[in-house]
């Protein structure tokens, strides 16, 4: 019986396989570097699979001059080499893929470390460098180690103030920032039917700050169903017993709302632990938390109120954006005080928009606090959407109400 | 593939935006790196890498997946990274562009010259042979090489 990695890679774990993939995507930063090493290698044949996409998300619109020129390099050559092609303001690539494009059981790689993200569809999504890609460029195909798995086995269903992202800082903080290396993380049990893609999302999203190689969900009825509702035919996978190397058992009712304090994913406390750290700026946004549920959330803290600190929104795509102001919960999050950038990735890898001061503390819903991330000097804390919507009204680190 | 350096001694969990910072990843030009490694860890480091064997703790290379990383170590002068695990882009990434990284746990002092042989399967230092976990063979063409392009560049 296998694991869902060994099924869609068709080997057992720990053997090594060439493999077609199904899709293959770079964005701004990763893409400058594919395709330099892509033309290195001589052909300038791109393979035939035709799902080569091309998304910019980091640095968008271009900082400076360098970007901009580097940008207009790879803009002209995925627009002439008639790749898939997003421009600034389409959105991260990880939640591009998301909107209707991955499906279950595909074999997907994209030149960023969370583009485990799209296994939430039951999909082996994985990350890899620029040179894997280049090669990905040429052949179609690279080569995996099956991972051995480790089972995330989930029961009953999160209580009030806790959301998805606290349950994701928990499993990391379990597991630690090595605890998944080489493997895939499955999310199973009767708990994975408390969670809707978007949150499923933000799982898997925070697999690869265990190292793990991918975080995936079974695709079942509520899989199938987002994917219709967004043009998609897709058929569920039923899970089938099998051997993990791992098996962490998580009782949702147990998870609070946490926080990661910097400098490390896995240093991970209760909110009301560090409840009065003063902070500087709020940043609501990225792959992890900026899709329309996280906006709907944030909108519903702040709305009819004022933010104390300066706090930076940024849609994860713009279908994100345009379904926010379509239902007026922008409308909200703005008249609150919120300012709202590009969608992309803002400024969570510390490039632009919103980087921090030398001694300024910042609360995210991103990913990662490591040092100096979002500007030298810069201290990053890391929740959910609901911790920080109430910590910026209130100015400092401050636990969600119930709902 | 042999070879020797004068050990760097770093701890556990380096992270890639450790390595090199995202300020600096916008460039064509890989010698900007050079000057600007490891400098939020510690700005003397990138001074003393030429020739030199880094010595880390478990995890290396973990966090974001690029490249620049494995690069910019190439070009500062590391002989090779050595560590009892890797963060697994950055340990492909670093195979790719031809930089060892190997797998092995290693007791040794700062400064002290430690040598590897990666057919032979060792690492010596610190007056003690370490046994080290083998590449897969495709890693190991990949690596002998010179790095994934050139590997290309001979099998079209």
């Amino acid at each position: 019986m296998s694991t869902l990695s060994e099924r869609i890679l068709g080997a057992s774990a720990g053997e090594y396989v060439d493999r077609k993939v199904d899709r293959a995507y770079v964005h701004d930063g990763t893409g400058v570097l594919t395709l330099e090493t892509w033309k290195q290698m001589g052909t300038e044949r791109l393979s035939d699979i035709p799902e080569l996409y091309v998304l910019f998300d980091h640095i968008v619109p271009a900082n400076n001059t360098t970007t901009a020129t580097l940008q207009h390099e790879l803009r002209e050559f995925a627009c002439g080499s008639f790749l898939h092609f997003s421009d600034i303001g389409g959105g991260i690539c990880h939640q591009l893929m998301s909107e209707g494009v991955v499906l279950p059981g595909e074999v997907v790689v994209g030149a960023d470390s969370h583009s485990c993200t799209p296994g939430a569809f039951g999909a082996f999504a994985t990350g890899v460098g620029a040179t894997d890609m280049a090669a990905i460029w040429l052949t179609g195909e690279t080569w995996f180690r099956v991972p051995d798995s480790i089972g995330i086995h989930l029961s009953g269903a999160l209580t009030s103030g806790a959301e998805a992202k606290d349950l994701a800082l928990s499993y990391v903080s379990r597991l630690g920032m090595d605890g998944g290396t080489y493997c895939a993380l499955e999310f199973i049990g009767e708990g994975v039917k408390t969670f809707p893609m978007d949150d499923r999302l933000t799982l898997c999203n925070l697999s690869v700050e265990t190292g793990a190689k991918t975080g995936m969900f079974y695709a079942d009825d509520i899989t199938v169903r987002y994917l219709a509702s967004v043009g998609q035919k897709a058929g569920q996978q039923i899970p089938e017993t099998c051997t993990y190397v791992r098996e962490l058992d998580l009782d949702l009712a147990d998870i609070v709302p946490l926080v990661a304090v910097s400098n490390r994913v896995d240093t991970v406390k209760p909110v009301q632990d560090v409840a009065g750290q003063s902070i500087d700026q709020v940043f609501i946004g990225t792959c992890t938390n900026g899709r329309y549920s996280d906006l709907v959330h944030l909108a519903k803290i702040v709305k009819g109120r004022k933010v104390a600190v300066r706090t930076i929104v940024v849609p994860a795509s713009r279908a994100v954006l345009a379904e926010a102001i379509r239902t007026g919960v922008l409308a909200d999050i703005i008249e609150a005080g919120c300012t709202i950038g590009t969608p992309g990735c803002g400024p969570c890898l510390g490039a632009h928009m919103g980087v921090l001061g030398e001694g300024e503390v910042c609360l995210s819903t991103a990913n990662r606090n490591f040092k100096n991330r979002m500007g030298v000097g810069g201290e990053i804390y890391l929740s959910s959407v609901a911790t920080a919507a109430t910590s910026a009204l209130a100015g400092e680190i401050t636990e969600p109400e119930a709902d | 593939m042999q070879g020797a350096g004068h050990a760097v001694c770093l701890g556990p969990d380096i992270d890639t935006d450790l390595v090199i910072a995202g300020r600096y990843l916008r460039t064509k030009d890989h010698s900007v790196w050079v000057s600007h490694v490891f400098e939020d860890l510690d700005p003397a480091l990138a001074g003393q890498l030429n020739g030199a064997v880094i010595v880390a703790g478990k995890n290396f290379g973990c966090g974001s997946s690029r490249e620049q990383a494995a690069l910019a170590l190439r070009e500062a002068g590391v002989a090779a990274v050595i560590a009892p695990s890797f963060a697994r882009i950055f340990f492909r990434n670093a195979i790719n562009v031809g930089l060892p990284a190997i797998e092995c746990s290693v007791s040794c002092t700062e400064g002290e010259i430690v040598r590897f042989d990666l057919a032979a399967g060792w690492v010596d230092a610190g007056g003690s042979r370490y046994p080290v976990r083998p590449l897969s063979p495709r890693m190991q063409e990949i690596l002998s090489a010179g790095g994934l392009v050139s590997y290309w560049r001979s099998h079209r």
